[in-house]
């Protein structure tokens, strides 16, 4: 489960995230939207701390996982990203094989036995929906896939450290409409094993992928219920209003 | 009136750059021609003959022979295909051991019969005599047969020696291998380095620290290179000399040390932009599945911009190979082919430096400067077009 407790965030001295407190039980789907900018992906990013890889950041308030705070001083961050498990807007996969772009995960953890390698890179790719089309040929690169494929690729990559938590920041937004619905189905099928977030700008997507949906503005999270609450009857007239596509 | 201003404007770009490409044209058309000038010389230096007794079955030596003949190296005609015989080489000023002056008359009238004499009467006799001469000596004196300098000798040969009579020995390969040598070392020593400081600078250095070193090191690369020349001279010479317990300091090795620092900045300026192009998206991927910074760099930074380092290499190479200067002050200048890191060698910039105020002009050896010059300019070209190549493989994601 991955909760916050009065989440403050600052980029130098721009407050992006004010005061956020919310619940992700674990098996669901949790889609966050809103307008460009208003600290949805920012958001996303703390639960795997890559904004630690801004400079001149800062945080207040708790971020837990499974009860546990990420930001405690005695967190190792490489074994916190190893569970949480994160897929980009834009695919980007490694300059290597498909094989070892699913094995990176592996292999910087350690991993030597070739044989659990092979079967754990079959597995992610299965797991992904991409091995029926690329079994034969997992020696390739991996920039010979198209936009769809890479993605999909990118989602095997983070299968194969056998996260509990996927993050996927925009994941289908530089794909076309058929590798779009790829990638949502196979959010649905994922779903059973893992703990989704997934940070969208499409609404018809959040509202198609989601059980818990979060309407983020200006750094503060304006309404979080379920996605059919949230899309049939909003609470807040800003909700209302966007989803309604009168702003953003 | 703005049209015709603008076609105006327009004409005088395209009239700088055809301006620009044909001028560089020609440098290479000039150094092509003259080098290939050098081929049309005759193997002994022009207007004089080598003169043999008529009886003696050699009718050509080769340059090398004449060469090893004339310093006593080669002393009988049986080494040369010849009778068992000794050779006795005789040059004109050797004419005083056999004629006194008031013998040859006032005007030197006699000389050529008096020459005739000597080789009729000295069956082993091989003489460096003038043209002139030769031809009104006697009968029983033949002359060998000289041919053309021939591109075999010159890029197989192993002598460097321009100035020698009867016959200049121009052999490329001390210099040749003079110059892949230091370069080689060069590269060796700059190479960790560089690609070391690059990868600090990209990934590990704070901004502040970079935002000093990195100008700093765009500086040395401003230096000019006589002044790392005297560096080299006055520290790293006697340096290496009292450390490696050397007779003399200039060595390849010194060439090598300088070239490499000279490198240096090239090589770091380079690796550290493709470093830094590495896409953010790449890092994030590698630390989102759980690597570390280390990891993140040796296999994703480092494999992402190996084109860009590759050419940082190479542009390196360009540099060391094409370098003149520096080299020429701390290496010593021995033309001769290298054995170790810690003997003198000359490489082909500083040959070309150092020789053409004193090749005459027209002259074999002032061609042979102009074919080391083209020899170095394939290089340099092979050398871009390689960094060029490469630094195109950019993965694209």
């Amino acid at each position: 489960m991955l909760e916050t407790k009065n989440i403050d965030f600052y980029y130098g001295g721009f407050h992006a995230l004010k005061n956020i407190g919310m619940k992700m039980e674990d098996h669901t789907v949790t889609a966050f939207i809103g307008p460009s900018g208003c600290g949805k992906s920012t958001f996303l990013r703390l639960f795997n701390r890559m904004n630690d890889l801004i400079p001149d950041t800062r945080l207040t308030g708790e971020c837990l996982i499974d009860g546990e705070d990420i930001y405690h001083k005695s967190v190792d961050v490489t074994s916190l990203r190893k569970r949480v498990g994160m897929v980009f807007q834009k695919p980007n996969p490694f300059p290597k094989s498909l094989f070892e772009n699913v094995a990176y995960g592996l292999r910087v953890a350690g991993t030597t036995d070739s044989r659990f390698i092979a079967q754990r890179v079959e597995e992610s790719l299965k797991g992904a929906a991409l091995w029926d089309e690329v079994k034969d040929k997992l020696k390739k690169s991996a920039f010979e896939l198209s936009g769809g494929q890479q993605q999909r690729l990118c989602i095997a990559r983070a299968l194969a450290i056998a996260p509990s938590v996927i993050l996927m920041d925009e994941p289908a937004s530089a794909l076309d409409p058929i590798s779009t619905s790829k990638i949502e189905d196979l959010i649905h099928i994922l779903k059973k094993d893992y703990t989704i977030v997934i940070v969208t700008h499409n609404m018809q997507q959040a509202a198609r992928v989601s059980d818990k949906t979060g309407f983020f503005m200006l750094g503060e999270l304006i309404e979080y219920n379920d996605t059919k609450k949230i899309f049939m009857s909003p609470e807040k007239e800003e909700t209302q209003n966007y989803i309604t596509g009168r702003f953003g | 009136m703005k049209r015709i201003f603008e076609k105006f404007i327009e004409s005088l770009l395209t009239l700088s750059g055809a301006t620009t490409g044909i001028i560089i044209l020609l440098i290479v058309i000039f150094l092509f021609r003259e080098g290939a000038g050098f081929f049309r010389h005759s193997e002994i230096e022009s207007g004089y003959v080598l003169c043999v007794n008529e009886e003696n079955p050699v009718y050509r030596l080769t340059p090398k022979q004449i060469k090893e003949i004339f310093d006593y190296e080669i002393d009988n005609w049986s080494l040369v295909g010849g009778n068992d015989e000794e050779i006795t080489p005789f040059r004109i000023s050797d004419i005083s051991d056999y004629y006194s002056d008031e013998e040859l008359g006032e005007n030197n009238e006699f000389l050529p019969e008096k020459l005739g004499e000597i080789i009729a009467a000295t069956p082993g006799m091989v003489a460096f005599i003038p043209e002139q001469y030769a031809a009104d000596t006697n009968e029983r004196v033949r002359q060998l047969i000289t041919e053309k300098l021939n591109p075999a000798d010159f890029f197989g040969g192993d002598t460097w020696m321009p100035t020698a009579t009867p016959a200049p020995q121009f052999g490329l390969l001390p210099l040749l291998l003079g110059t892949l040598w230091v370069g080689l070392c060069a590269i060796l020593i700059a190479l960790p380095l560089g690609l070391g400081v690059a990868i600090y600078l990209g990934e590990l250095a704070d901004e502040k620290i970079r935002n000093l070193l990195k100008p700093t090191i765009e500086l040395l690369a401003g230096i000019p290179s006589v002044v790392y020349g005297f560096f080299g001279l006055v520290v790293v010479v006697p340096f290496i000399q009292k450390t490696f317990d050397l007779p003399v300091g200039e060595t390849a090795f010194a060439g090598s040390l300088i070239l490499a620092i000279m490198a240096l900045p090239t090589i770091i300026t380079v690796a550290e932009d493709a470093i830094r192009n590495t896409p953010q998206a790449m890092r994030e991927a590698s630390l989102g599945l759980g690597a570390n910074h280390w990891q993140t760099i040796y296999r994703v930074v480092v494999p992402y911009s190996i084109s860009g380092i590759s050419a940082a290499v190479v542009l390196g190479i360009g540099r060391a190979v094409g370098e003149t200067m520096a080299v020429l002050m701390v290496t010593g200048n021995a033309a001769v082919i290298p054995h170790s890191l810690f003997e003198p060698v000359r490489t082909i910039p500083a040959t070309v430096a150092a020789e053409l105020g004193e090749a005459p002009h027209g002259g074999a050896h002032y061609g042979a400067l102009f074919v080391l010059g083209c020899i170095l300019f394939l290089i340099t070209v092979v050398i871009s077009v390689t960094a060029e190549v490469i630094s195109k493989k950019q993965p694209q994601a």
